[in-house]
């Protein structure tokens, strides 16, 4: 048993909810103290939510203008510093930290686990595999560190009441410049945050064009849900890549997830299968979607979407 | 640049309905159909077009596994690879051994980049080529959609939670493809026959003097917990019904 390291995923500005959903999976494996580590330009807001984080001991403040921008290249070599005696080190699996913690594992020269979605001890894990068609069991050797991502929609954030300290460490790695952000276009919006909104709603292929997803939009702006898509629609350009659900695009767990015009491919599924209610609307009595859905409803969405609209109110 | 190094990775096909074993040992894989990884397929669609530019002079696949990787590197040839490496091994491959079978690659080969899948889908691990950048001591450019390329260094589009975001990185870099990259090409019957003959070299583990660790052991394979069928509703009206006996509006 030793202690934990999370390393938070931030904007800059503030914390990302996915750090308050690795600390809940970082409570539930036996630990003698749980620290975030925050690598940021200039983190005293960031350190003072991360400190709130309910199981927090610690927050390593390590503050450098590199680290402005949040490159793989430049954080892996500080986290290798700071890794010192932790036991397990911890990050999300959100394309932050998906892209660094392997990075991390290699030169710590130890293997990564990815997608934890349950404990079962500090060194056991189940996680899925083959799009989900399968949950192994890994067990990892306690001689060596773990490094690990966390599947964040298999935890619920823990809540804001913790007490950490926070602590200035120097940022002392030597960092390699071969690599630099050039820029960030966020597609975003006003719209609840995909990842954790309770409600979401997503379109498929059937909408047919960027123009038919306003039908979508309207619809999730009436119940204050986060939109989604498959596959299909964002490949055929209707909507932007970051609004993809599935197993290459976001895992997602809202209370109340909506199907409007989706098949239910296996890949897509993958992406929702911790969702509370699965709504599907299809034209197809026969798609996969009403498999997995809690209600289903046969019909033209082109119908039922602005009628849904109008029945809500 | 020289040379551009892709790694093909043979894994069940994405359209086959993956089973557990009842005994729990791991999943059905007899008599399954099987394939080049479809992030892999992007990644060689896209050094082949760098060379078909000009801006690189041959394409070379590798892939780690068994003797019957042959067939998914034939298909990297057939697509239009110069010629391919299998270090085979009937062993499980870790991505940290995996990642430093390649590096033990590419001192021998010395390519200009390295380009690879974001995951591959039986294990769904993505942590392949972020090790490799980190044992190379190279940039990493992951969930890439776009790659341009101008001298001596690539400005990458890579896919993230928050949209879009470009890096410029330094050559060599390692990079990892997300589907939007491009559409791979279809292999043509000619193409294959003209693969036979390409060459396939054959190594092992320890002629790459790279040890196959293992740090993991997975102990259980379970399917997934299935969701309840749930009901039909006839009509909208019906549908709100249902999402207000739940309160979810
Ligand atoms: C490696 C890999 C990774 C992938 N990752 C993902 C992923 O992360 N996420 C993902 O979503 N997909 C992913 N896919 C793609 C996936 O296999 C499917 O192709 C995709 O999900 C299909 O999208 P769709 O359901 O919108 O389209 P379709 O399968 O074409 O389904 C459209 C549905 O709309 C219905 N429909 C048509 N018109 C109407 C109408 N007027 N009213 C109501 N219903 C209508 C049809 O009956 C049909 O069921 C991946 C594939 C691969 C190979
Ligand atoms: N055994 C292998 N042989 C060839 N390429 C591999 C192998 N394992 C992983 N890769 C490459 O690494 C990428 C990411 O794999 P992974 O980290 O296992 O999800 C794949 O898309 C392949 O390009």
């Amino acid at each position: 048993m030793g202690r934990i390291l999370v390393i938070a995923e931030h904007d800059g500005a503030s914390l990302n909810a996915s750090t308050a959903k690795c600390m809940a999976c970082a409570t539930a494996i036996d630990n003698e103290g749980i620290d975030v580590a925050v690598l940021s330009a200039d983190g005293a807001a960031i350190c003072d939510q991360a400190a709130a984080l309910s199981g927090v001991a610690k927050v390593l403040k390590v503050d450098h203008e590199i680290f402005a921008s949040q490159l793989a290249a430049t954080l892996a070599p500080q986290i290798v510093e700071l890794a010192g005696d932790y036991s397990h080190i911890l990050g999300p699996s959100t394309t932050f930290g998906k892209d660094l913690m392997p990075r991390v594992a290699a030169l710590l020269g130890v293997a990564q686990i990815s997608d934890i979605m349950e404990v079962k001890s500090a060194y056991s894990f189940q996680r899925p595999i083959y799009a989900g068609n399968a949950i192994v069991t890994v067990d990892a050797s306690p001689e060596r560190k773990l490094v690990a991502t966390v599947r964040t929609a298999s935890y619920k954030a823990v809540s804001s009441d913790g007490s950490g300290t926070i602590e200035a460490v120097e940022a002392g790695a030597s960092f390699p410049t071969h690599t630099r952000l050039v820029e960030i276009k966020a597609s975003s919006g006003d719209r609840p945050d995909l990842q954790t909104a309770a409600k979401v709603i997503s379109g498929g292929r059937a909408l047919a064009s960027e123009e038919n997803f306003s039908l979508i939009y309207s619809l999730a702006d009436k119940i204050g849900a986060g939109v989604g898509a498959s596959r299909a629609a964002v490949d055929a350009g209707y909507v932007p890549n970051d609004m993809q659900v599935g197993q290459t695009g976001k895992i997602i767990a809202p209370d109340l997830y909506v199907a409007i015009g989706i098949s239910g491919a296996i890949q897509h599924l993958t992406g929702i299968k911790d969702a509370g209610t699965i709504v599907a609307i299809n034209k197809d009595p026969e798609a996969p979607i009403f498999e997995v859905a809690d209600i289903g409803l046969v019909g033209d969405l082109f119908e039922i979407v602005p009628e849904l609209e109008k029945q809500l109110g | 640049m020289q040379k551009i190094l892709v790694c093909l990775k043979r894994v069940v096909d994405y359209n086959v309905r993956v089973r557990v074993k009842p005994d729990g040992t791991g999943v059905v894989t007899d008599g399954v159909k099987m394939s080049v990884n479809p992030f892999d397929e992007i990644a060689l669609e896209e050094a082949l077009r760098i060379k078909e530019r000009g801006a690189a002079n041959e394409v070379i696949v590798m892939s780690i596994g068994s003797a019957e990787a042959q067939q998914q590197l034939r298909t990297g040839l057939a697509m239009g690879a110069d010629r391919a490496i299998l270090v085979e091994t009937d062993e499980a491959v870790e991505p940290l051994s995996a990642a430093r079978a390649m590096l033990a690659t590419i001192e021998r080969e010395q390519p200009g980049m390295v380009i690879l899948g974001k995951q591959a889908i039986d294990d769904d691990n993505s942590q392949t080529g972020q090790m490799l950048a980190a044992l190379w001591g190279r940039p990493q450019a992951t969930f890439a959609s776009e790659v341009v390329l101008d001298g001596e260094t690539a400005t990458v589009t890579r896919e993230v939670d928050a949209g879009l975001e470009t890096i410029a990185v330094d050559l060599p870099a390692v990079i990892t493809v997300d589907l939007r990259m491009n559409e791979p090409r279809y292999v043509k019957l000619p193409d294959i026959m003209k693969a036979k003959r390409k060459p396939l070299e054959t190594v092992s583990f320890s002629d790459l003097n790279v040890e196959n660790e293992h740090h993991l052991t997975t102990t259980h394979f379970a399917p997934p917990a299935q969701r309840e069928k749930g009901v039909m509703v006839e009509d909208v009206g019906a549908l709100i019904q249902a999402l207000k006996d739940k309160g979810l509006v």
